[in-house]
């Protein structure tokens, strides 16, 4: 971010370019919802989400002749919105409800129900050829399965895939705001794929598409 | 040669950076034999189209066209 901040100051066209990010609504609308998704599953309830995410956005957008562009300003946005979430959470596991948030236990796990010995798939868990995968993206029911799928990812997994493919953070600034190495977020992130993707698999793609 | 479980982890890295060409014919020597890691390649690409989709909102233009 101060990168882009040095830019923005030494840029002349800087100013009209800000003005231009604030009335770009399809923009502005578009990283609302990506910042909703990925807070309605951290904090497990839509409207603290919206809250939180109003909250950053404002935040945010008060300070927008700060930012050179798009990208600066998603950064800006999601920095102001973990620390919403963080303060939510803590202010729920203050009233003992956030025992079934996290699912710290199982983050650490082997893959020997997946793998044999030497690493090679074990018969029944080799993954499959899903037939229609851009078809079911226009079925309600996938993303119902879909979001189950995600909510069934251990905790910290689940936040680290979601910062990486929601709002579509790079490698460097995951690991600059969990406070980890790349390769502890590569570690995350394959296991979340991996889960996910059998997810996928047995809850939708083996089990037929679906009549439209 | 490499196993399914480094295969699997070379396709989720390469979401993140440009494999080396060393690891990429490993993976092409693999899936050349395993039609598994070959499926999985596939469906990390089909991952991440679908995560991002869900979170520009796809799950609710799907529901308005069901409706």
């Amino acid at each position: 971010m101060n990168k882009a901040i040095t830019v923005a100051s030494g840029v002349g066209s800087a100013e009209s370019e800000n003005t231009s990010l604030l009335s770009d609504t399809e923009f502005l609308e578009s990283l609302r919802r990506q910042m909703h998704k990925f807070a309605t599953l951290q904090l497990s309830d839509s409207h603290l989400a919206e809250d939180a995410v109003q909250e950053a956005l404002i935040g945010a957008l008060k300070n927008a002749k700060s930012f050179a562009g798009r990208a600066a300003l998603k950064t800006w946005v999601f920095a102001i919105l973990k620390n919403k979430i963080a303060d939510t959470l803590r202010q729920k596991q203050r009233m003992a409800e956030a025992s079934n948030l996290m699912h710290d236990e199982e983050e650490e796990e082997d893959f020997s129900e997946l793998f044999d010995k030497k690493g090679f798939w074990q018969a029944d868990e080799r993954p499959a050829t899903w037939g229609n995968p851009e078809g079911a993206m226009h079925e309600g029911d996938f993303w119902r399965v879909f979001q189950a799928c995600l909510e069934n990812l251990p905790g910290h997994q689940a936040r680290v895939f979601m910062m990486r493919e929601f709002i579509e953070l790079d490698s460097d600034e995951i690991c600059a705001a969990v406070g980890i190495t790349v390769s502890n977020l590569n570690v995350m992130l394959h296991r979340s794929r991996i889960r996910l993707r059998e997810c996928l698999e047995n809850q939708w793609f083996a089990k037929g598409e679906r009549p439209c | 040669m490499l196993n399914c479980k480094n295969v699997t982890r070379l396709y989720s890295e390469s979401q993140e950076r440009q494999l080396t060409l060393q690891e990429r014919m490993s993976l092409k020597m693999h899936v050349m034999m395993c039609s598994g890691c070959r499926n999985f390649g596939k469906q990390m690409v089909t991952l991440r189209q679908a995560a991002r989709a869900y979170a520009k909102g796809a799950d609710e233009r799907a529901d308005k066209k069901d409706k």
